[in-house]
């Protein structure tokens, strides 16, 4: 550090020089990131904007195809509380989607149902008790399985799972719920795992030593002080969990029977507003009632999303309220 | 996890007063501890007196904490440490194999540097330890309520907080967390507290009355603190051991240390001639 004067001056002017250069790019940089965090907002906007705009005549009524002199018009009362849907039928066309809702959220209830415990579990694992090369291992693997497209976990239930579950339960077919279930559930416990884990590994050390200097082994550190520590970081997690059952569409087009019905036990093949989007939209007559209507399935699911949001929302920032009142 | 390598047949002590073994809460012999290759500890051979407070004082990174640590084997949680020696706590070895860590830390509580309140309520802090140790659905709520009440009442706490027990422990202020920290010991009723720099992330008037608070402890339970202030080691504390570099240097009374120290470095650091 004991350089010669002339040397500093000229590194002094040099810095003014970068300085210079900072001065002008740096309102472009930050144009280009309010650009960037804008956009997805208008991005979210608009294709709000556009499924629901294609949704709306279902609602409103449309003249084109209907008969003569008559508006056809989607019965909304139909539309939620009916489990008939016959989008194609000659005679009278039912857009009814309360089966597909039951089976949408069946299948996404029992897969929660897995994959909570089994998400939280590896993630408790993995932040607390590995160690060294088995923790990294792991830790690359479920990586591993987060990258596995959905068409072939759709492809190991149609394959693996549904020979396996007729075997054990007996049933004719093992495309249902359960087999819906599970698949998604192992697509889920990546993100359950890697979102917990990082709410786990973000708890102070002091806590984890407060508990165990009071006498707790380590598994009551868990969900004594660990679990209510990171409560909210968990709850994401689940929730993005649920997000992600919610939206799935291959795999449980694949694996869940794709039958429409009241589903009465979860051996009981279903279908779901996604894959019912997913494998009618490409056939449906562009403009005509059926077309329509799945789009109006879209705006249910993004209301599905919303709710799940906000609730998850609200909960966190009642914690936070409750914390710092 | 822990390579610990307990010595499982008691040596005696040779300690001059070994007779009146009764009177002394902590006793270690030839401990020697190590970080992986680094030697933390060397042949620690201390007693520690029943019902009075006894500071350890030295600089920086000579050992206070690992020795601290020690008394209620948490240093185990590092995967590289290893340990020879005994340590007795009121006259048990505590690395005998039918010692159970969860009764030893019962007995043995600690209070750490930084005020660390689990993120529950206050009132689930002070009865978080019952909670582990006890059957706890039994308990009826009223006693729950007066156990909550009679340790933040030992503590100073009660008036401030009583009516806000449900609220956030991390909502306090650092002393009355240190406070809460020291209450949430009380119910499992210990016989030594241990506390690592228990002051040094409090403010002047903290400090005052968290040091109050520890010297009423005295006579119900044994203190161990861990200080870097000579004027705290000097005001609250009966005994002192200076430790230098791993080693015991010195243990005497602590007015006698600050009047009279027997060895040079003593003198050097209690005069803050040393880091
Ligand atoms: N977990 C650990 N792994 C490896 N070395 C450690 C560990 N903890 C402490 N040490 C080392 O052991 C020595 C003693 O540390 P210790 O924390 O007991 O000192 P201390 O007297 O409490 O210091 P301070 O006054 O700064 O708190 C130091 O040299 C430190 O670097
Ligand atoms: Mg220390």
């Amino acid at each position: 550090m004991s350089e010669s004067s002339p040397t500093t001056s000229q590194g002094f002017s040099l810095r003014r020089g970068i300085e210079k250069v900072i001065d002008f790019t740096e309102p472009a940089v930050v144009g280009l990131i309010h650009l960037c965090g804008w956009s997805a907002i208008i991005f979210v906007m608009a294709i709000f904007f556009f499924v629901f705009k294609e949704s709306l005549p279902a609602i409103t009524g449309l003249e084109e195809g209907a008969i003569q002199g008559e508006v056809e018009q989607l019965d909304l009362v139909e539309f939620t509380t009916s489990p008939k849907w016959i989008p194609e039928s000659a005679k009278k066309p039912t857009f009814g989607i309360l089966a597909l809702m039951v089976g949408t959220l069946s299948v996404t209830i029992l897969s929660m149902v897995i994959a909570v415990p089994l998400g939280l579990g590896a993630a408790v694992y993995v932040s607390e008790f590995a160690r060294g090369k088995p923790r990294e291992i792991l830790k690359v693997l479920i990586e591993l399985l987060a990258a596995i497209p959905s068409v072939v976990w759709g492809f190991i239930g149609l394959v693996v799972l549904n020979p396996m579950l007729v075997d054990m339960t007996g049933e004719p077919v093992g495309l249902n719920i359960l087999n819906a279930g599970i698949v998604l559930a192992l697509m889920s416990v990546p993100i359950i795992v890697s979102v917990s884990e990082d709410a786990l590994r973000a708890v102070p050390d002091s806590f984890r030593e407060a508990g165990i200097a009071l006498g707790a082994n380590r598994w009551e550190m868990v969900y004594k002080v660990l679990f209510p520590a990171a409560k909210n970081g968990l709850l994401a997690a689940v929730l993005l969990g649920i997000g992600r059952g919610i939206g799935e569409t291959m795999a449980v087009l694949m694996c869940t029977g794709h039958s429409v019905m009241m589903p009465t036990s979860i051996f009981d093949p279903v279908r779901t507003l996604t894959a019912t989007i997913a494998a009618e939209l490409g056939e449906a007559v562009r403009g005509d009632m059926h077309y329509h209507t799945l789009f109006l399935i879209g705006v249910v699911l993004f209301v599905f999303a919303f709710i799940i949001n906000l609730t998850a929302d609200l909960i966190v920032k009642g914690i936070k309220v409750q914390g710092n009142e | 996890m822990s390579t610990v390598v307990p010595k499982l047949v008691t040596r005696e002590f040779t300690s001059p007063d070994a007779s009146h073994v009764e009177d002394y809460s902590i006793r270690t012999n030839e401990l020697n501890l190590w970080y992986g290759d680094f030697q933390a500890l060397m042949n620690v051979s201390v007693n520690i007196k029943k019902g009075i407070i006894t500071g350890l004082i030295g600089p920086s990174g000579c050992g206070k904490t690992t020795l601290l640590r020690c008394f209620n084997r948490i240093n185990e949680r590092y995967g590289n440490v290893t340990t020879t020696g005994d340590i007795e706590i009121l006259d048990k070895n505590i690395y005998d194999a039918d010692v159970s860590v969860r009764q030893l830390r019962r007995s043995v509580g600690m209070v750490f540097q930084r005020p660390n309140p689990l993120p529950i309520s206050i009132y689930d802090n002070v009865l978080f330890g019952m909670g582990i140790h006890d059957a706890f659905k039994s308990l009826p709520k009223s006693e729950r309520n007066d156990i909550v009440e009679n340790a933040l009442r030992e503590v100073d706490l009660w008036s401030t907080v009583k009516d806000r027990l449900k609220s956030r422990a991390t909502t306090l202020t650092l002393e009355q967390q240190q406070k809460l920290c020291i209450a949430r010991l009380l119910p499992l009723k210990p016989d030594i507290i241990l506390m690592d720099e228990p002051c040094s992330a409090l403010d002047a008037e903290g400090i005052e009355k968290v040091e109050t608070l520890i010297e009423s402890l005295r006579d119900e339970y044994t203190v161990v603190i861990v200080t870097h202030n000579m004027a705290q080691a000097r005001r609250a504390t009966d005994e002192c051991i200076f430790m230098l570099l791993g080693e015991i240097i010195e243990h005497t009374k602590t007015s006698e240390m600050f009047l009279n120290p027997q060895h040079e470095k003593t003198e050097m650091y209690i005069q803050g001639r040393y880091g």
